[in-house]
């Protein structure tokens, strides 16, 4: 019988270590002959511990599990979630760049093989490096990082470059608060990444590959290092990338927790051993990037949607989503919510939907006050914009941006000026130093916004001027975006900036 | 108190560097290595890696200061951090923060009078579907509320 129990770092601080070890003693105990499974999470955060046991070929689900119900479970006697995939949560999802997390073991390349891996870098193996861009050209993938640019146009400019290396950086920084997507994939479908790279490394022409990884991701590092020895052994990297004649390898690059190190160019001073500090663009990283070679910045969920469009085909992915917002994806629902996870659909769900009926509402049961969707650089969304379609397009309309798709869920209970102040004093912490506006113009906005709150009405507008210096003055979107929570909290709940004025007149 | 390490030799600190130079951009693998050592990056360590790197100290210092991770002088036994951040914020971080300080009589960085614990802010762990959320040393911990807390700071001794 096989018995699953995530391996996933948020399944794990719920208590999945112990209930593994549940499982080996009890079944040992009771003589069962159980082979337990270490898979990455489905992403039904609430449900974890999510321990899945085998039946008929089904996998039946059970969750939230503690130690003390695992024998419950192994007698039959606890009640089950039905099939897993059967869930609602499952079944309302299009999961391409998912599919196999929380599927398969993680390091089994076999199971992953088994599950459509490698079927990718197969079909890319047979294809010109041309042919290789044009294909991820025409699945309309666009950068998941955050700006949301054309990945296959990004590719070809490095194709097209001249040099004696390449490289391909994946960028898996994901400091971006409310999101875990690229984790969930590291720890739960490591050999995807690899694979995404790797056909990168053919398609533009790159033998070596880096995953900057941060560093609060201890668990994403340890089991991306041992994935990499099971790829470097069963000749996946190495000189010659599964009897292609070609060479592809890669290393882990761990950051030193500074959020603007997920900037691509500051990125790349953080691998060359420099300090963190943004660069001016041009010339862009896909000319001179990493050691000043021509270089791919991708976010990991790009690299890592690649392989099932090269199993699928382009037009297969590009078949999903909204407008220009091809494909699907990922999105992570967070905060104070009654269900959170991770959630792949097609690009066009409006928010609310994904706010009230996916996520189930807020965990405490109190009214949605906001939502921030795109990490600390992201707007907060009212109530009232609910009908927005998930998408950049239409996000950018919405006066926001998607980002890497954390969507923060807050109730009615939220401070909005404090909301605000921590976003100013956020950017103040982590700004790279480079430009005024961003440096000084973020420690003036957290004095700005304590005299808001002191009521004084006058900052109200020097607040406003400040976040336009900031937003026309700043190199990088640390800056140039920090405006989009600050402005939307003040513009979208102006109650909470005049609640003490009032209270002191 | 400071973790009763010994203080690194020259000699061991060369080593370590040593086994990491082959690196393309071999400075924050340095750094990193360093510190899993030794805990820290002490002194002594700057002008070994400046020479071997040929770039000077104050480059090595002005690298180091850039990023939170590295520390100049040992944390405690153990450290715990706190996500700090707004999926946090929204499940009662701030609160469950401030206690936790109040409780352990020091500041964000600070460490417990009988060395036992560093507290640390830190902005998310990519927990933010289980939060609040916290981290001791590299074991990750979800929905932290305050009862939760008072057992991991007296597993770590605080
Ligand atoms: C302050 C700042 C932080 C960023 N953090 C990340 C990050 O953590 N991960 C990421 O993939 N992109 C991040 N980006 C975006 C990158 O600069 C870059 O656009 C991205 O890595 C390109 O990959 P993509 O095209 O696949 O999205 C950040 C940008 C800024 C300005
Ligand atoms: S906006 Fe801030 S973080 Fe970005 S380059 Fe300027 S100073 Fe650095
Ligand atoms: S180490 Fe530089 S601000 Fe914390
Ligand atoms: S916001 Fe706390 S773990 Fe992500």
């Amino acid at each position: 019988m096989r018995i699953w129990v995530p391996r996933d770092s948020a399944a794990k601080a719920l208590g999945a270590d112990a209930v593994a070890e549940a499982v080996a003693v009890e079944a040992a105990a009771r003589g069962l002959d159980v082979q337990i499974v270490r898979n990455g999470t489905r992403g039904m955060i609430w449900l974890e511990p999510l321990v899945e046991v085998e039946q008929d070929g089904v996998r039946i689900g059970y969750g939230p599990v503690s130690p003390g119900d695992v024998p419950a479970l192994l007698d039959g006697k606890m009640r089950s979630l039905g099939p897993v995939e059967d869930l609602d949560w499952m079944q309302r999802q299009d999961r391409l760049t998912f599919a196999r997390v929380g599927v398969i073991d993680p390091l089994d390349l076999a199971d992953y093989e088994a599950h459509g891996g490698l079927a990718g870098l197969r079909r890319a193996i047979a294809m010109t490096g041309a042919e290789i861009v044009a294909e991820v050209t025409g699945s309309g993938l666009r950068g998941r990082g955050g700006a949301g640019f054309p990945t296959g146009i990004k590719w070809n400019t490095v194709l097209n470059a001249e040099a004696d290396r390449k490289y391909i950086v994946c960028n898996a920084d994901e400091g971006d608060s409310g999101t875990f997507a690229d984790r969930m994939i590291m720890e739960g479908d490591p050999f995807c990444l690899i694979e995404g790279m790797a056909i990168a490394g053919l398609g533009v022409g790159a033998t070596r590959g880096y995953v900057y990884l941060r560093s609060e991701y201890p668990d994403a590092i340890a089991v991306m290092q041992a994935a990499l020895r099971v790829a470097r052994g069963a000749g996946v990297l190495g000189p010659d990338v599964l009897g292609s004649g070609t060479a592809f390898d890669m290393e882990i690059r761990v950051g030193a927790g500074a959020y603007v190190c997920g900037e691509e160019t500051s990125l790349l001073n953080s691998m060359e051993g420099k300090r963190g500090v943004v660069r001016a663009k041009p010339p862009l990283p896909a000319l001179e990037g990493f050691l000043g070679k021509p270089t791919v910045v991708n976010n990991v969920l790009s690299l890592a949607t690649v392989p099932v469009i090269f199993e699928k085909g382009a037009a297969h992915y590009a078949g999903f989503g909204l407008g220009r917002s091809k494909g699907t994806m990922p999105i992570q629902i967070a905060g104070n919510v009654k269900r959170g996870g991770l959630f792949e659909t097609g690009f066009g769900m409006p928010l609310g939907d994904l706010v009230n009926e996916v996520a189930g509402g807020t965990a405490t049961g109190r009214p949605v006050k906001a939502v921030q969707v795109g990490g600390p650089l992201g707007a907060y969304f009212h109530p009232d914009q609910f009908d927005t379609p998930f998408g950049y397009e239409a996000f950018d309309r919405a006066g926001g941006l998607i980002g890497h798709a954390g969507v923060v869920v807050f109730d009615d209970s939220a401070d909005m000026l404090k909301m605000a102040r921590f976003a100013m004093e956020f950017c103040a912490v982590e700004s790279c130093g480079k430009c005024t506006p961003c440096r000084i113009g973020a420690v003036r906005g957290v004095e700005t916004i304590d005299r808001i709150a002191q009521g004084d009405a006058d900052a109200i507008a020097l607040l406003a001027d400040l976040c336009e210096t900031m937003k026309d003055g700043s190199l990088c979107a640390l800056g140039g975006f920090t405006p989009f929570p600050v402005m939307s909290a003040l513009e979208r709940f102006p109650d909470d900036f005049g609640r003490q004025r009032e209270a002191a007149e | 108190m400071p973790n009763p390490m010994p203080a690194p030799t020259e000699e061991e600190i060369r080593d370590i560097v040593a086994g990491q130079l082959h690196l393309e951009g071999p400075l924050l693998p340095i750094l990193h290595a360093v510190q899993r050592s030794f805990g820290h990056v002490p002194q002594a360590a700057l002008g070994v890696i400046a020479e071997a790197l040929n770039i000077t100290r104050a480059e090595v210092h002005g690298v180091m200061s850039f990023y939170h991770d590295f520390r100049e002088v040992p944390a405690g036994r153990h450290v715990v951090r706190i996500c700090r951040a707004e999926a946090c914020q929204a499940m009662g971080a701030d609160a469950l923060a401030a206690r936790t300080l109040e409780k352990l009589g020091t500041a964000w960085h600070g460490t417990t009078a009988n060395g036992a614990v560093t507290v640390e802010p830190v902005y998310c762990l990519g927990l933010c579907a289980c939060g609040p959320a916290a981290m001791v040393d590299n074991r990750v911990v979800g929905h932290v509320d305050d009862a939760k807390m008072d057992t991991l700071l007296s597993e770590a001794g605080a």
